[in-house]
């Protein structure tokens, strides 16, 4: 899809990018306990005996984390293993109470699947590329450990510990820092549109490790390096771009890249070594005693498929047949907030064309200057519908439907409110309107002539005139009757 | 007055609900029992405030008419694995002293519903790694038995339930709750003349017990007799939501079928249980058994568990795996005991927390199932053993085509001296040979006891039977123990 070469002193370098994303499910409790998995609180107050490994606590799988994480492979059109198993990875660390982690090592929930992103949703022409995805898996959160809280020791809060993630695994499918962010935000968007996930990356709930290596155009991959727990799409970016070139220099300087983890600095813009593979831990992992294989039988399998929203490539193949731009289309859909907005503005019976370009110039235009995002607009649909209902139906125009809605932003009035109090009902009086366009043909009398010797491009002079003349409550339509008639 | 010390569960809550006596004169007898028993180590920390509390409840819950639960007015011990609210909970381990849940384990509330009370926590061996209740940071369990030779030599109470066997034996509680994770219950059961029941894997939650190895680990009653241990295993049995391996089955009425006519009962004899050099007494014990049950209308056939020579070895790669990481949460983090030297970092205190924790044989495993574990050696070991593992589970599969039940000796041996085995694991590890097949499978298993060795020591016969058919179990124990006449008991020189 794109030529990302880096340019170094031997020669042209490809770079080759796989990504682990880490998603945290959405769901009200943790993967094995009852406890609270919401974002935040005081330190450890969403902790059960279990997430604290005290002795004889045994884990009994959430559903609803199961059930979000195959919603999540039938969105990615993933092989939905119906027969799954939960495997330990042990290690120690403090934000570890049970001293290993619960995951699925040998055999996943959902195998295969794949997502097709483009450099640039929102222009159509842009080429597109499948990028395969390996597996998901589920497996526990651990704690957090602060270390700044005392001089001597750490502090450990457990809230996080034992919440569900979904490890959502790329093939080394992306060759350059803008597929990789593309694929994030395409992932991104389908996460939120299944509602598996709220792809928030400032919180930690989507996080990603990225796998670099580079090699020579079309030759044997490099020795990779893994960057872990990068959290925003532009930290990837940069975290792989810096990535590539060092690599590209350590070789071409002679030395070899070592197979290690990495931690990305936004401030410096760099990545650093965090332990090499010989200090690797060997995780010792093995199928999880206390629990039973995951079998996920027909009922369960067609509610998840049953309850899965239209997805982004068919919305925006669907709104395209609605007569929308394939621009529009494709911005829409980019976020489910904005799809949902916007069906939400047809409910109330705007039209597809008329709402959506609304959407894209007025509101977008106007929740920009506010700084605000779509959640937080002071507008919502059924109040735009309001507003767009009345240009529909003749009652103001376009140009008095700009003034009414900001009066809206400021005041929070409905528009038949405004349209009512203020006056701006359009009017479709035609003597008081030729009485207007008689007097602007009087005080124009140089335009009237040359319009009429063939300059044709003064007609919309003469309705803007008339436009102004009638503080704009016109009806357009009727003004153009009546130019065309006097003008001749 | 009576002697409450003779009295087994059935007669005690029969006793209570009848009004012959309290349950209230009960628990103080007892109580008095376990505190004048100190030399035989069998409680770590001794409850007779809970006992009698219990037995008040039982005692008003009868004066107000209200019915009472199937262990109304029993006083027990439990196992110290079992966590229990507000009771000091150690594994017998030095890594969990002073250790006190804030919660109870689901077979222990289950028992307190039933009315039971608790004389205290029994003593085990630590983490119920052991055989002979050795491995104790608390110190050996010393078996109420002794040999007929006139020598007073501390004998081994068998383990890893080595309090309760011993507490039972010594008639300091009527019943006790045991753990069997490969022979913990059937073997000290054996060793000291009492009966004791593995269920199915799955019948027994395992929510609040401390974990050894999750998939083996099961719960069970040990008491005096058969009936006792079905009334218990009653209260002790179910499903618990808690546990994901927990068996969502009814608890059948155990004690009520209980039928010691086993006409149509095919008993099926392992022929691969009777190796080269079986000690005289066993041998002449099993035959004795066989010859029982036909006496009380059974078949006997000859079966073959081909696999059951590989049975140890798997269980000792199974077993240590499973402990290696259920025990990586004793890390000094956030409960138990904390060695954290000057100037050490988080590695320095797990090395030292643990190192100080965990007792030579805890160790021992820790190291062996990391070992078996570790990349490159998982699939020579762990994966090799889980398939042996299946093998076994299939050899008892088909021996149910020609048989319902099977008859085996719990132990190779009787009870041996204190020491005896310490410096040489695995001939310890070898007691566990007859009784870990069925801990493999999943399968219920009894101890019933078959006779005395020549040293007048007790000897158990155990019953194997098919998953969930405990009753066919019980029913060919309390067959044994109508023909056996044993009524043997330890003499009281404590």
């Amino acid at each position: 899809m794109s030529e990302y070469r880096i340019q170094g002193n031997t020669g042209e370098w490809e770079v080759v990018i796989g990504l682990e994303v880490h998603a945290q499910v959405t769901s009200n409790a943790k993967l094995f306990s009852g406890a609270s998995a919401a974002f935040g609180g005081e330190p450890n107050s969403h902790v059960s005996l279990v997430d604290a490994a005290m002795p004889g606590m045994l884990p009994v799988p959430n559903r609803e984390c199961l059930r979000q994480a195959v919603r999540t492979g039938m969105a990615i059109n993933a092989q939905i293993n119906r027969w799954s198993r939960f495997d330990r990875k042990n290690y120690f660390y403090a934000d570890l109470p049970q001293g290993y982690q619960i995951s699925q090592l040998y055999h996943p929930i959902v195998g295969e699947g794949e997502i097709e992103v483009t450099l640039n949703e929102k222009d159509p022409d842009s080429p597109t590329k499948r990028i395969g995805i390996e597996r998901i898996h589920v497996e526990q959160d651990a704690g957090k450990l602060m270390h700044d809280q005392h001089p001597t020791m750490s502090f450990v809060d457990l809230n996080r510990s034992g919440v569900a993630l979904m490890e959502i695994v790329s093939r080394p499918d992306m060759s350059s820092p803008q597929e990789a962010g593309a694929y994030l935000k395409k992932l991104r968007s389908i996460l939120r549109y299944v509602g598996s996930c709220d792809g928030n990356m400032e919180q930690g709930s989507m996080r990603a490790d990225v796998n670099v290596s580079v090699r020579k155009p079309g030759g044997e991959l490099g020795t990779r390096t893994e960057t872990k727990n990068v959290n925003s799409i532009r930290f990837m970016m940069q975290a792989i771009e810096y990535e590539a070139q060092r690599q590209v220099d350590l070789i071409e300087g002679g030395g070899a890249v070592v197979q290690e983890t990495r931690l990305f600095d936004p401030n410096k813009m760099e990545t650093r070594s965090m332990r090499s593979k010989e200090d690797a831990h060997d995780y010792r992992y093995f199928p999880d005693p206390d629990l039973l294989p995951v079998e996920l039988d027909d009922a369960f399998l067609e509610e998840c498929r049953a309850s899965l929203p239209e997805l982004p490539d068919a919305k925006r193949k669907r709104y395209e047949e609605m007569g929308l731009t394939a621009y529009n289309a494709a911005v829409l859909t980019a976020e489910a907030e904005t799809a949902f907005w916007f069906e939400d503005l047809l409910g109330h019976g705007v039209d597809a064309k008329q709402g959506s370009n609304w959407l894209m110039s007025e509101l977008f235009g106007a929740l920009n200057k506010l700084g605000k995002s779509l959640d937080e607009s002071p507008v919502n649909p059924a109040q735009a519908a309001e507003l767009l209902g009345l240009v529909a139906d003749g009652t103001i125009s376009g140009s008095i439907a700009k003034q009414v809605f900001e009066i809206m932003l400021e005041t929070g009035q409905g528009a038949a409110a405004i349209v009512d109090e203020r006056g701006l009902k359009q009017t479709n009086d035609t003597d008081a309107i030729e009485a207007e366009i008689a007097k602007i043909m009087a005080a124009n009398e140089d335009k009237v002539a040359e319009y009429r010797s063939g300059k044709d491009k003064l007609f919309g002079f003469f309705v803007g005139q008339t436009m102004k003349a009638m503080q704009g409550k016109a009806n357009p339509q009727v003004i153009n009757d009546l130019l065309k008639k006097v003008l001749g | 007055m009576t002697d409450f010390s003779k009295l087994g569960v059935a007669a005690i809550r029969d006793g209570v609900a009848n009004g012959e006596f309290k349950a209230v004169e009960v628990a103080e007898a007892l109580n008095t029992r376990v505190a004048n028993a100190k030399a035989l180590n069998a409680f770590i920390v001794e409850t007779p405030e809970k006992a009698l509390e219990a037995a008040a409840a039982v005692d008003a819950d009868r004066a107000a008419g209200k019915p009472l639960g199937k262990m109304a007015g029993v006083p027990i011990g439990m196992k110290d694995l079992f966590c229990t609210e507000g009771v000091q909970t150690t594994a017998a381990s030095h890594i969990l002293e002073g250790f006190v849940p804030t919660y109870e384990s689901t077979v222990s509330a289950n028992l307190w519903k039933a009315g039971a009370g608790m004389l205290g926590k029994l003593n085990l061996d630590q983490f119920a790694m052991g055989s002979s209740n050795e491995t104790s940071y608390f110190g050996n369990v010393i078996s109420p038995w002794r040999r007929n030779d006139g020598g007073n030599a501390a004998l081994a109470p068998g383990g890893s339930s080595g309090g309760s066997s011993t507490a039972i034996a010594a008639r300091l509680c009527p019943a006790a709750t045991g753990t069997d994770t490969g022979g913990s219950i059937r073997q000290p059961a054996a060793f000291t003349g009492i009966s004791g029941i593995k269920p199915t894997y799955g019948r027994c939650s395992r929510w609040g017990i401390v974990a050894f190895a999750s998939s083996l680990d099961q719960a069970g009653p040990m008491a005096r007799d058969v009936r006792d241990c079905a009334i218990m295993l009653e209260a002790m049995a179910g499903f618990d939501p808690k546990d994901s391996t927990s068996l969502d089955l009814p608890v059948p009425a155990w004690e009520a079928g209980l039928n010691s006519d086993l006409k149509g009962k095919r008993i099926g004899i392992p022929r691969e249980y009777r190796l080269d050099g079986i000690d005289d007494d066993i041998a002449a014990m099993w035959d004795n058994g066989i010859a029982w049950l036909k006496d009380a209308g059974a078949e006997v056939v000859d079966v073959s568990l081909p696999h059951t020579k590989y049975a140890l070895p798997a269980y000792y790669i199974i077993a240590p795996a499973e402990a290696s990481s259920n025990l990586a949460r004793y890390d000094g983090v956030r409960f138990g005991l904390r060695d954290l030297p000057e100037g050490s970092g988080l590695q320095d205190m797990y090395a030292a927390t643990r190192a100080a924790g965990f007792g030579e044989e805890v160790r021992r495993r820790i190291m062996i199932g990391t070992y078996v574990l570790s990349a490159g050696f998982y699939d020579a070991y762990y994966t090799q053993a889980q398939k042996v593992r299946a093998l076994i589970a299939r050899d008892f599969e088909q021996a149910w085509a020609s048989c319902d039940l099977i008859l085996a000796p719990t132990a190779p041996s009787a009870a041996f001296g204190l020491g005896e085995k310490t410096s040489d694991p695995l001939s310890m590890y070898l007691n566990d040979v007859f009784a870990v097949p069925a801990s493999l499978a999943g399968l219920p298993a009894m101890s019933v006891p078959g006779g005395l060795s020549k040293d007048g020591l007790p000897l158990g016969l155990q019953i194997i039977g098919k998953a969930l058919d405990e009753q066919a179990v019980l029913n060919a124990g309390l067959a044994i123990e109508e023909r056996s006449g044993f009524t043997a008991e330890a003499g009281e020189w404590w």
